[in-house]
This record gives structure tokens, sequence and C-alpha cells, in this order.
């Protein structure tokens, strides 16, 4: 494939914890282009964000360990390196922003500094060039005045503006992979349009890929070009954002998107998906969503399905699917 | 209809102590003169984004916080006038669905002494009788009878806001003031406890004062739907009609901002510059202004009139005078 | 109408009941070293408790002729200046010890625990007045005072207890507001009170049962630092008076022999380290055990 710049295949992490093993990514594969955006869809516990940490190798070891599969960035095999050459990877050529602007930024530095660092670090740049880069960045996220903002401390700013600055951090070494897990998350609405803006227009003049980690399908139809869509830690549906709107395959990202009430929609009752995400200890024999999905046969009960391809771009893990398109 | 709710003028203004004496440095407006009313079995919605004092307004409705100024009339007697005793009483009749099921429940004691309590504080049973009530409410809010028995960390968030909200119904209260009730919740468990709020109005003829910040999950519970701004009610209006026809500048850049679910729709994007102002020192004239498209001269002097622009459709904005 | 919503929860499987008490003790069982304090804090108990059946001797009244004996076949441990046998007086001072560490601190925790809800929960002036009160006695070495309390009440070994339930008593009231502090910003709380509940239920049924974690670990903490303190006034010789038997008091008789019969200062200092050792591992173990954030 032309532009691939990141290939996941068949990974696996699991957290080894007193009462058992949970696999929290179980068998996950997908890749990502140059300069595409690609949205991972979960709910709490889908395993959305220890895919992106195990993509960074930040895995919270123990108890968490990638067990298996593979992990290909711009050619080179990410899990066979080093932990020194990793940190040469991450925040140079792959960089994060997390959801939560208040604690990811550290309360007793200038962000300037906080800025500065990884170009010093990364870039090799003196303390004097990385500050004045830094102020170039705070101006490129669009913080007014950045030459008085870059002496500020976290706390002096507000929300959307940290998570600015979270942006001004992660794509000064101009990134090749952005990976935001919930960016918008903790931000009101009217900022998050702002952040969303914001990110899209960068990309464009970066040429960065996105991976976006979000909960919010919304979310996904506004910015996302591709989406994959977890639970349980495993991958249920991959497909092109207009594809999967348009004609969701899986019974899940149906229910998902049937389930969010819509401002240009009357309805009196909600779609439900019934029961709750099962204990990640006790999976279901079977298709892990087969005790909540409402067109379940009795072999969806027995057999896990596989991630299988359906049509160009479309990939969905359903014995249901599977059964009518193949 | 008599309101059940009345809330006239309500202020409140908390001090934030910075010096070393005790003086207070800085006031901050969290509520600045809110009026509104709920009318018996309607749900009336509370948007607005987080410092706008939508929250704050929900715990002065209930007491849980000691007003600056202004009134709350609960079945026409103001309750800021009511003795300790009084207000316990009254207590019976409006109950909370809070935000963070995780907070909301102690986690020392069982879901069916959480359920209980209330019934307890009030004498409303006893012994076998209560114990059937807790299996009675349990049953209600979709969970079994056995759940009683098990401590709040064995429950996953949605089942956990069930608790909270068969704790809310135990007195069988008029008033339930839903305090973000499903924002912590993923999106497929939000659409189970929404609905299941829409059922028990339903069956018990409750009435709802609904705070939230998403947009959607308002329009879907509410009749009628106010929006706040920085302390201050900017506009009130029925439900269909403030979605399709929003007034005030602010509520329509808070519409345009909501990310619709469907890659196809395209819609022309009102992005607010700037954050919202700090309520320690709001801006003069119309407090929208610093952020507003459609700032006029006179927004930056005097502060707009909360008024009837329509008939049932309140907002403060000079703009709209023309209209 | 809930026909829907109710089908959802029966699905959902929850695991099998545990209670919080059973989940503690699977937490602390796991901790070796915790373990080992607590059966020789048991044992200890024990050994206080039947202190008379188990003494291979009369711990006051000693046989002259067998005094400053090294250990022996005979005296274990060995003998003192007066011939009384060591090994039965440190069984003995285990009563004492113990006994002065747990009331010391089970008034010390309760007073303390009273003020520094009532200062947490209240704020305001109350706090300011109380906590003012505590930082003052904070400031002082808590020895220091002790002994100037003992000045005033006089010796003995109920003065001694008095004397560190008060001086540690700020220390208990100052963690038990912290932690009512934080915890009265939790909702439960906000919702406690808007079910209609009385300010002492708020405080004693959803506050306290909160905050008892920290407490119960700083408690066990509490009870070495008492047992050392009780030993320090024994050693001045305010605490416990002869010939009763108690640790300190027997290591600050037998410092004068300290280089022809050091057998008199090593066995109670030995005792006293190994009790105090065994409450710090057990308080630290209790720690892990409790935090909820271990938990999942």
């Amino acid at each position: 494939m032309d532009n691939l710049l990141l290939n996941v295949e068949d990974l696996k992490t699991h957290f080894f914890l007193d009462d058992g093993v949970v696999p929290a990514v179980d068998g996950v594969s997908f890749h990502l282009r140059k300069g595409e955006t690609l949205a991972v869809v979960g709910e709490s516990g889908s395993g959305k964000s220890i895919t992106s940490l195990s993509i960074m190798r930040l895995v919270p070891a123990p108890p968490g360990r990638i067990v298996g599969g593979r992990i290909t960035f711009a050619g080179e095999d990410l899990l066979a390196k080093s932990e020194k050459e990793m940190r040469d990877v991450r925040g140079n050529r792959i960089s994060m922003i997390f959801q939560e602007p208040m604690t990811s930024l550290n309360p007793v530095y200038r962000v300037g500094d906080q800025i500065a660092e990884s170009l010093v670090l990364h870039k090799r740049m003196k303390k004097k060039e990385a500050l004045e880069q830094a102020v170039e960045m705070l101006r490129l996220t669009g913080i007014p005045s950045p030459e008085k903002r870059v002496r500020d401390f976290p706390h002096q700013m507000s929300g959307g503006m940290r998570q600015r600055v979270m942006i001004a951090m992660a794509l000064c070494c101009q990134p090749e992979l952005l990976i935001a897990d919930e960016p918008t998350t903790a931000l009101d609405v009217t900022i998050q349009a702002q952040i969303l803006e914001l990110m899209q227009e960068l990309q464009r003049q970066m040429n960065t890929s996105i991976i976006l980690i979000t909960h919010d399908l919304a979310v996904v139809a506004e910015v996302a070009d591709r989406a994959v869509v977890m639970y349980c830690g495993k991958v249920v549906e991959e497909a092109p954002v207009a594809e999967l709107f348009e004609n969701p395959l899986h019974p899940y990202t149906r229910g998902l998107l049937n389930s969010i009430p819509r401002l240009d929609e009357n309805v009196d009752r909600l779609f439900m998906i019934d029961g709750v995400v099962p204990n990640m200890l006790r999976l279901p024999p079977g298709c892990a969503f087969a005790p909540r999905c409402p067109e379940a046969r009795e072999h969806c009960r027995e057999t896990a399905p596989r991630l299988t391809r359906v049509a160009p771009g479309r990939l969905v893990s359903c014995l249901l699917v599977e059964g009518g398109a193949a | 209809m008599e309101p059940l709710v009345k809330v006239r003028n309500l202020k409140k203004y908390f001090t934030v102590q910075a010096s070393m004496f005790g003086k207070p440095r800085a006031v901050v407006k969290a509520v600045d003169g809110v009026s509104f009313d709920i009318h018996p079995g309607e749900t009336l919605g509370l948007v607005g984004e987080s410092g706008c004092g939508k929250s704050t307004t929900g715990r002065l409705i209930l007491r849980l916080l000691e007003p600056t100024a202004g009134e709350v009339f609960f079945n026409g007697r103001n309750i800021f006038d009511a003795s300790a005793a009084e207000m316990r009483n009254l207590r019976r009749e409006m109950q909370i669905i809070f935000q963070d099921p995780y907070a909301s429940l102690n986690p020392r004691m069982t879901v069916g002494q959480i359920v209980a309590e209330p019934l307890r504080v009030f004498n409303l049973a006893a012994g076998a009788e209560l114990e059937k009530r807790v299996r009675e409410l349990l049953s209600c809010v979709g969970l079994a009878g056995y759940h009683a028995r098990r401590y709040p960390h064995e429950f996953s968030g949605g089942q956990r806001q069930r608790v909270g909200i068969a704790r809310a119904l135990a007195t069988n209260p008029k008033l339930i003031i839903c305090d973000e009730p499903v924002s912590a919740l993923d999106v497929s468990i939000q659409s189970q406890v929404l609905n299941l709020l829409k059922d028990l109005q339903k069956e018990f003829g409750f009435t709802y004062l609904f705070i939230a910040h998403g947009l959607n999950v308002v329009k879907h519970v509410s009749d009628r739907v106010g929006v706040m701004y920085l302390g201050q009610l900017v506009e009130l209006a029925g439900d269909d009609e403030l979605y399709g026809a929003p007034l005030h500048p602010y509520t329509r850049a808070l519409l345009s901002a909501v990310p619709v679910p469907d890659p196809k729709v395209k819609k022309e994007r009102i992005i607010l510059t700037g954050d919202v102002p700090s309520p320690v020192n709001p801006p003069d004239g119309c407090r929208f202004h610093t952020r507003c498209f459609r700032c006029m001269e006179v927004c930056r002097r005097r502060p707009p009139e909360f008024r009837e622009a329509r008939p049932g459709h309140w907002v403060a904005c000079h703009a709209v005078e023309g209209d | 109408m809930a026909e829907l919503a109710k089908a959802t929860v029966e699905t959902a499987e929850i695991d099998e009941l545990h209670s919080p008490l059973r989940e503690f003790w699977r937490r602390l069982s796991k901790n070796k070293l915790a373990m080992v304090s607590l059966v020789f804090l048991l044992g200890l108990t024990l050994v206080a408790l039947f202190a008379p059946y188990i003494a291979p001797y009369d711990p006051i009244n000693g046989i002259m002729e067998e005094s400053l004996q090294a250990p022996n076949a005979k005296h274990l441990l060995g003998t003192d200046e007066l011939g009384r046998d060591i090994l039965s007086r440190i069984i003995f001072g285990a009563r004492i010890s113990l006994r002065v560490g747990l009331l010391a601190v089970a008034i010390a925790l309760s007073v303390g625990t009273v003020l520094g809800s009532i200062a947490g929960y209240y704020g305001g002036k109350i706090d300011l007045i109380i906590m003012r009160f505590m930082d003052i006695m904070l400031s002082f070495p808590s020895l220091l005072l002790a002994i100037a309390f003992m000045a005033v009440l006089g010796r003995g070994v109920e003065n001694a207890v008095i004397a560190i339930s008060i001086v540690t008593m700020p220390e208990y009231a100052r963690i038990v507001r912290g932690s009512v502090l934080s915890v009265k910003e939790n909702e439960y709380v906000q919702a406690a009170r808007a079910i209609g509940n009385r300010d002492a239920a708020i405080i004693f049924k959803h506050i306290l049962p909160n905050v008892m974690a920290p407490i119960i670990v700083r408690g066990t903490l509490g009870i070495s630092t008492a047992i050392l303190e009780t030993a320090a006034l024994g050693f001045l010789g305010l605490g416990v008076q002869p010939p009763d038997a108690e640790w300190g008091t027997m290591l600050g008789s037998g410092r004068g022999y300290l280089f022809n019969a050091p057998h008199l200062v090593y066995f109670p200092g030995i005792a006293i380290t190994l009790t105090v050792m065994a409450f710090n591992l057990l308080g630290d173990g209790l720690r892990d055990a409790l935090d909820p954030r271990l938990r999942q």
C-alpha cells in the first residue's frame, strides 16, 4: 500500500492482575496512511486508549504487557526498539495529546519551557532558539499575544488555552503521527469546535497523520476519514467514515449510532443497547457483544467471529454479516 | 396553573479567600440574578458551558447552598425562610440526582442501605415494610432485589446511576433535580438512563429540572429549555422554539457548535472566538458582548433586560429588540 | 413502562458477593511482614494477659544472691542488680507497655477525631480556633511537652497515659480534619444532606466511616510512638515507678551496668524495638490494604 505510515497487526496487550488476565487489547489490526485521520471509537473499557499507549510503548508495566503482534511505523518495527530508541520516537516522530488539559501540563513550569523542552531534547536546539520556536507554536495554535503567554504557568490559562498548549507541545517537533486521546472530551462545546477546527487546520499545514481516540461518534463524523470501532478489546468494524454512518454493518455500531439523541430529530424514546459491558475478566465465549446484541443467534454465543473484509475498505467482525455478505 | 417552583432574582456569590487575614479578595458571581418558573409535571432543561452557574442554581433550589440574594418559592413557600426542621420536611418533596455515580454513593453502605436511608430519615417505613419498599424502588429503576446486599463499587457506572435514581424516588418527591445525570456515562448507557427517567416521569408525574451541558441530551428530555451564560439566564423558551428559532446569539453559536453524527451534514458553523470570561470580573454591559458576533455599541454599556420577546420565549439581548 | 430498562440489568453479571471487610482481609493477608507482625503482637498480647502464669519468677521480688547473672539455663535472660529475673520482668513489662500504648492512643484518637471532625465539617471560626490551638501544641517537641504535663500531674502510669494522649492528640485531630475536608466534598455527603439528614448523622454515618482508614493506620503507628514515649518517660524516672516492671524503666535503671552487665539494657531494648517495629509494619500493611486507590 502506498503512503502507509503505521500498520498495527494482531496487537495483543494484556493486563496481568491478581484476579486473572484482562485482554485489554486482543488481536487488534489497523493501518494509517500519511495525512489521514483515523478515529478509534469505543466506550470505556473497549481498549482504545490501551491501543494508543501500546503504539507509544507506554503501557503501564506491570501489570500490562504487550504479548503479541506487530507495530510497524514508517517501515520500522516499534516493538523491536530499545527503550532508548523509543525515547527518540516519542514526542518527536509520534506525539500524544491527552484528555485532561488540567493534569497533563506540569504546574510548576512555564508553558513556554514545557514546549521548548522537547525541542531541546529532540531537535538539539539551544534554549533561546527553542523558546522562540515555542512562541511561534503558540501563535500557530491561535493563542493571542503568544510572546506574553509563553511565560504563563498552566494555572493562569483556561482549559481551552491549555489544550492549545498541549497541541503546540505535541506538534512542535513536527511529528509524523499525532495520537489524540479524547482531546475535546473535557472541553465545552464552543471550545471543542475551536479545537477540532484547529487540529484540522494544523493537519493540513503539516501533513500530520492523526489517530483520534474518542467515544463521541459526532466528533468522528466531523473530523475523521476512516474509523475503527472497538468493543471489549477487539475491532468490530472498520470503514470509511461516510460509509460507516451511511450503512453501519455491525449491530454494535448501529446501536451506538442510534442511541445518540439528535438535535434534528424528535423521538419519544431513544434506541437502547441493553445490558452492560461484560467484565473483561470473564468475557463470554463466542462474540463478546452477543449478550447485548438484539440480533444474536445461537451460534453467536458459541463461535467468536473474525474481522473479515466484506467490501473494499470495509471490515466487520460479525457472524451475521459474514453469512450475508461472504 | 401555579408553578411548582418560582425562582426570583436568585444570586450566589462565592468569596475567594486569598489574603492572609481572611479578607475576601475576589467575588465569584456564580449565579447573578436568575428568575424562572418550573411548572408541575414538566421538564425544564438548563444548559450552559462549565462555570455558567447551572449546577449552583440547582443546588440553591434545594437549599444545599445558601443564596446571596433572591427567593425560591416551592409550592408558594419561600424555602429560604424555612427553619432547619421545616427544611428537612421540605426535602421529602425535592430530591437530586448527581452527575458522578462514583462520588454520589457512600462506598461504605450497601445499595439497600443507601436506598433505605431517605425512608428511615423520614420514618416512612420500617422492618419488613422497609425491605419491601427498597425492593420495589430497585425494581422501578431496573435493578434486582438481590442487588440490595451489594456495595456500590461492585456496580458499573450506569447501574450506580440507577441506584442514585432509586434513592431520589424513595420519598416520592414532587421535584427531582437531575444534575448532569448522564454526562459521566457511556453513550450506550446514556440512552438507557434517559429512557428510564422519562418512563418514571410518565408513571409518577415527577417534575424535573434537568441540568446538562449536552444540548442534544437536554433537547431530548425537556419541554422547555433555559440557556445560561456567566451566571445569568440569556434565553428561555419551549423546546422546539429554542432549538428551531433561537434568538440569542449565544444560543445560536452553542447550537451550531454541537457536532452532528452525520458526515454528510456540513453545517455553517458559528465559531466563537476566545474563552468564557472569568466570573470574577464579568464584562460590563451584556456579559456575552466580548464574544458576540452581533455586538453593538449599546451592548458594551447596558446589560440587556430579560424579557418575553415572543409569547413564552424569553431572551436577554439588545440585538433582538428590532425583530 | 420501565420494562425495557428493567430487563437491561438482569443480564448484567456481577461478581460474587464480597464485603469490604473480606476484601480488606484478603489484601492484608498477602502482606507477609504485616502478618508476621500481627502474629507477633497477638502473641505479645497473650503473654501480657497471662503474664502471671507464664513468667517463671516474681518480677518484683528478686533473689539478692542471684543478682547480675548473665543469661543462663536458670535465668534465660539473666538477672538484674536486685536479682530479679529479666525475662519475667519483660513479660510483665509487656502488660504495661501495651496497656499504656493502647490506652493513650484510644484517648488521643477519640478526642482528636471529635475535634478534627468538628473543625473540618463546620469550618470557619470553630475550625480556626481548634486548629490554632492544635498548632500551638504541635510546635513543642512532644516529649518536652509530655514532661511538662508530668510535672503538673505528678509521676505515675496513669498520668503518663494522660500526658502522652494529650501531646499526641493534635496530630490525630489534624489528620481527621484533613480527611473530613476532602470527604465532605463528595457528592454522597451532599446527597445525605439532600435527603434531610441532621449534621450529626452526616458526620457519623457518612463522613467518619470514610475517613477511618487513615485514622486506623495512624493509630497503629501511634501505638508505637506511645510505647516509645512511655519508655522515655520511664527512662527519665517520670513514668512507671520502680519496682514495677516497665521496659523504659528497666532501661533507665540498667544503664549504670551498661559495661559489666549489658544484658540489663539489651533485652528491654530488644523488646521495645521489636514491638515498635511490629506496630509500624502492621500500620504500613493496613495502609496498603485500606488504600482505596489500589482497589479496582
